[in-house]
Formats: structure tokens, sequence, C-alpha cells
């Protein structure tokens, strides 16, 4: 993680405490329609392109609705995708059997599931991502709490969160500053271990101070939300209806039935 | 070597995330009951300095690359096992919202490889043994190494396990563990001297912020044990599932051969219960008529013969070129008219 990775957080904070009708939507029904979505992409055979591409309307539609730059959210899927490519690749290596010809390029099995794979990866990337955005880190912390996550998870989380940006600032400067000392050359070990172990000692003392500060002000281990969160009648339609579309997508190639209407009506 | 969502079954990323989640919950249970009153700022301020921690990198001499503190390991030796977990845990849940590192689906499985080993395997086993409370000496920093790299092997190991039993790659999984297991013994180096490293000066500066073997007990073998069990029992239960569900199951637990027809047909044979289901309440009965019965019917294209996934005719790929971007375009016009309207109900109120 960089320093621009830490901006991007900050971003990603701004855009979760946006209010638009997706950042509406209680928490919990987004949280569980995003884990069906997952799991239901996931649920397809490995050379599924077709069948997958109505799953983009969930990603896409959350992120409209939350009025998220599609350029950010971009921007993070490409800094996350290296894993999956790499493993990916290694199918179009190991699997050469041809399936199918266009013109002169063959194509064989192994580009089909990799295609897949990057396909699944947009979508539940871009589905996660999207989750994050349309609900932020405290409505999320409060789902997670409602749906049964131990509270001291929940709690950890959540403190984790507010600490980030203290402690990332405070380690931006450190690094800054060793870095105009040290004319150009990178950081060598001993200096780095006593660094960060300095950091470390820093952060430690940081959290005794906010603590007892957070005990003088009635703090008794539960954070508490400003709204508590009410499960709607919009909540419950968002649900069916997402899940309605999901399995209608899982159980018929909706894809291939419009191409089927289009390749008839054509000619 | 965070694990993505992209390359794990459904079954596997749901076993992974019941362990995990069973892991924290019982960690959540001990570090309730823990004295410290102040453990829990202690545990929030130590995972955002886990992640700080990762910008800072230190070059390795002679190699041109650099190399950053991890993390698991370093958790649990201040926090103890259970907190320590629970920190990794929730650094990855936030790796995984914030970054898309690994994914949601894959969140169980990444919690088990880089949590569970550090923090139940390298540092009770190894570690606190190791070290015996001299935090200050060489003998710290070897049994960082040794840890470090431990952890990280079981990790990557397991992530090559989880890779093969979920099928989505075509690797075989002998490369892949030839591929994952060098690379992250180099990585443990790394992390096991950033470690030690760290440790050392806190010992120096602080000692009292590092656990006393004494004050924390000695270290026992059992309850590790019992744990390493139940995690083995519940996998093995998943496993058998699936082995039952083919009459070959045995080879594939064994997870001996290459697997990979093994396991594709075991998604076939779960994916044909749904083509045939598909079949039988299709909606559009005139659906296929266009193009000749042979290729067209879902059931066929899956059918159990097509050992390796040819069946793409050319039939079905123009219907399903067309009709995919077809929806592609859809789904994105959904998408501007969902947005202006959004952004127009905003400018109504």
């Amino acid at each position: 993680m960089s320093l621009t990775g830490f901006f991007d957080l900050g971003k990603m904070d701004e855009l979760g405490r946006m209010d638009t009708p997706a950042h509406r939507i209680d928490a919990r029904a987004k949280v569980l329609v995003t884990a069906v979505f997952i799991c239901v992409v996931m649920s397809f055979p490995r050379h599924e392109i077709s069948s997958l591409a109505p799953f983009l309307v969930y990603p896409v539609a959350l992120t409209s609705l939350g009025r998220i730059p599609l350029r950010y959210i971009g921007r993070k899927m490409i800094i996350a995708a290296p894993f999956a490519l790499i493993i990916g690749i290694f199918n179009p290596i190991v699997d050469r059997q041809p399936v199918a010809a266009i013109g002169p390029f063959v194509i064989t099995s192994g580009w089909v599931s990799f295609a897949s794979i990057m396909l699944r990866f947009v979508l539940t990337v871009g589905a996660a991502l999207s989750l994050l955005a349309c609900t932020g880190m405290n409505r999320l912390g409060a789902a997670m709490q409602r749906l049964g996550v131990p509270r001291v998870f929940v709690v950890q989380i959540l403190f984790l969160y507010r600490y980030l940006f203290v402690i990332s600032d405070h380690a931006a400067r450190m690094k800054r500053s060793a870095d105009i000392r040290s004319a150009g050359r990178p950081l060598r070990f001993r200096v780095y271990g006593s660094m960060i172990g300095h950091l470390l000692l820093r952060a430690m003392d940081r959290a005794e101070r906010v603590h007892r500060a957070m005990v003088a002000r009635g703090f008794n281990g539960e954070m508490r939300v400003l709204h508590p969160p009410a499960f709607r009648w919009s909540d419950a339609a968002f649900v069916v209806v997402c899940l309605l579309l999901f399995v209608s997508a899982r159980v018929w190639n909706l894809a291939d039935a419009l191409g089927r209407l289009l390749v008839e009506v054509a000619p | 070597m965070h694990m993505a969502d992209a390359l794990i079954s459904p079954a596997v990323g749901g076993a992974m995330w019941a362990v995990s989640g069973g892991l924290i919950a019982y960690c959540a249970r001990k570090v309730k009951h823990a004295s410290r009153d102040n453990l829990v700022p202690m545990m929030g301020v130590l995972g955002a300095f886990v992640f700080a921690a990762q910008m800072i990198n230190f070059s390795i001499p002679g190699t041109g690359s650099s190399g950053h503190l991890g993390g698991g390991l370093i958790l649990a030796a201040l926090l103890g096992p259970h907190a320590g977990f629970l920190v990794i845990a929730s650094v990855l849940t936030v790796q995984a919202l914030f970054f898309a590192d690994g994914g949601l689906l894959a969140l169980g499985c990444n919690i088990f490889n880089l949590g569970f080993f550090p923090a139940f395997i390298a540092y009770p086993l190894i570690y606190r043994i190791l070290v015996s409370d001299q935090y200050g000496t060489a003998r710290a920093w070897i049994a960082a190494v040794v840890a470090a790299v431990v952890g990280l092997q079981l990790g990557a190991f397991s992530v090559a396990v989880q890779t093969k039993a979920s099928g989505v790659s075509d690797l075989p999984f002998g490369t892949f563990v030839l591929l994952m297991l060098p690379i992250h013994f180099a990585i443990g180096i790394v992390e096991g001297l950033a470690t030690a490293a760290v440790v050392s000066l806190v010992a120096k500066a602080r000692p009292e912020a590092l656990p006393a073997a004494h004050e924390s007990g000695p270290a026992s073998l059992r309850p590790v044990l019992v744990k390493v069990a139940i995690a083995a029992a519940v996998v093995g239960g998943v496993a058998s599932w699936f082995a039952s569900t083919r009459p070959d199951g045995l080879e594939w637990s064994l997870a001996r051969a290459t697997g990979r027809e093994e396991i594709g047909s075991r998604d076939e044979s779960l994916h044909k219960s749904l083509a045939d289901l598909q079949q039988k309440t299709a909606f559009l009965p005139d659906y296929a008529f266009m193009s000749g019965a042979n290729d067209e019917s879902p059931a066929e294209t899956e059918s159990p013969a097509a050992e390796a996934w040819p069946a793409v005719s050319a039939g079905t790929s123009v219907s399903g070129i067309v009709g995919g971007i077809m929806t592609v375009a859809l789904a994105c016009l959904i998408g501007v008219v969902l947005r202006s309207r959004s952004i127009a109900g905003t400018g109504a109120r």
C-alpha cells in the first residue's frame, strides 16, 4: 500500500458518507444481497461468459444510484487485479483445447475460462467496492453487529478504521522526514527497524491517551450510531427484487435469450 | 498472497467462512474475558499500525527490491494469539472492503491463511517457545524468522489447496505449490527480520509492552491441538460431502491427481442439475428452434461426456456474444438512467 492508497481511503470515507437513494437502503439489505450476488456469480461453471453478463446490472445500478464515480471504482479494481490475473493466465497456457474459431483466430477453452475468471473478478470486486462506497464503514459496522458478528470484532474493525487515518498520517510524516534526510537513498534495514519500532511505541501511547479520554466521556465498549437503522418496506422490496433477478439470471441464460431474440428478428 | 474471489467456488469460500467465523467467535469470547481494560483500544491501534507500517519499505541489500512488515506474527507477539487473531482478521476485512484485496467470498480463506497460521501455529508453537522471554538476543531473531517462514509456508500451501479444491484455475496443484512456496519462503525471511527488529526495539525501550512468558502461563499444546482437530473435522466434513456426490470421490479427496477433470466434472454435475432445472423451467418454449436442437439445449452443452468443456458451438457463441454485448449495454443504460434520476431527485428536494 502506498500513500496514494491511503488517500483513496479518505475518498472512500467521503463517498460512504453521502446521502443518496443507494445510501438510504438499509445496510443489512445491501450486505445480504451482495453476499448472495457473489455466491451466485461464483457458482457458475468455469467456462460461462454470456450468462454472467446480466449480473453486471447489480454493481452498475448500485454505483449509479449512489452516484459513485465509475472511474474511482475502476481504478481500485485495477490495483486489485494482479493476483486473479496471474493465476488466471495459466488457464490458457495449460488448457489449449480449441473450442471455436472466429475467422483465422482459434479460441481455446483456456482463454474462455480465463475470460470467465476476469469477468467474475470484475463482478465480485465491483459489488464489494460499491457495497462499501454506498454504505460507509460506520453503517456497515452497525449492520454487521445486527447480523450477528461478535461485538468485540465489530468494535475492533471500527476502532481500527478510526485510528487508521491518524496513524497513517503519522507514518507518512516519518517517511517523509526519513526521505528528506536520506537524500534519495532507500531506507536501510537498521533505520527501518527503529523507525517502525518508534511508530509502534507512539501508536501505543496514543491508544492509551485516546482510551483514557474515551473512558472519561463515558465509553463503555459500545460504538453508538446516531440513527439506529430501521428495516423498511423499500428495503425488503430491494432484497426481493435483487434476489429474483439473481435467481432468474442463474436459472436462465438471459443474455443468450436476448441474443437469440435479436438474431431471430434481425434477418 | 490474498486469495481472490474470482478463483474460488462458493463451497470452498463458504466452508472457510464458517471456519474463520467460528475462530472469530471463539477469540471474541476469549478477549471479552481478558482482564486488560485497555485491550480494545490497543487492538484497534495495532491494526492501524500494521496498515501504516506497510506504507514504509526498507531496501533489501543486493536485490534491488524492498520489503515491509506483514503483520501477523508481530500482532500475535504483542497481543497474544486470541486478540492477535482478531486484529489480523479485522485488518483483512478492511483490506477486502477498501482495497478489494482478496474479496468478500475469499475473506474466510484469507483470514484462515494469514491469521490462523501465524496466531495459532507460528506464534504459540514456535516463536514463544524459541524466544522464551529473551527478546533482545540473537535467539529472538532466529525465532522470528523461523516462525514467520513456517507461518507463511503453511498459509501459501493452504492457498494452493483452496485454489485446487475450487477448481476455477487450471493450474496443476504441484506447479502451484512449487510456485507459491519458494516465493513465500523469501517473504517469510523478510517478514521475520522485520518483526524481530521491531520487537527488539520494543524490548529495549518498553519491555513491559511485551507479554512475559510467566505472565501468560506455560505454553500448552493441548488447546491448540483441539482447535486444529476441530478445523480439520470441519474441512474434512465438507470435503467428504463433495466426495460423496460422485462415485470416485476418494481420488478427489486424496487430491493427488492433477484433479482438473475430476473437479471439473464435480462442477458439471452440480451444474447439470441446475441445467435440468433450467430446461424444465425454460421460459421461452420456442427458444431453441432456430438453430437445430443438437447443440442448443443447455443440458446438452453441459453433458458430462464433454470432458474438458468443449461444447461451445458456433451457434451458441453467436447468440451468446450478441446477447452478452446487448446485456452489458442494457446494464450501462440502466446505470445511466438511475444515475440521472438519482441526481435529479436530489435537485428537486
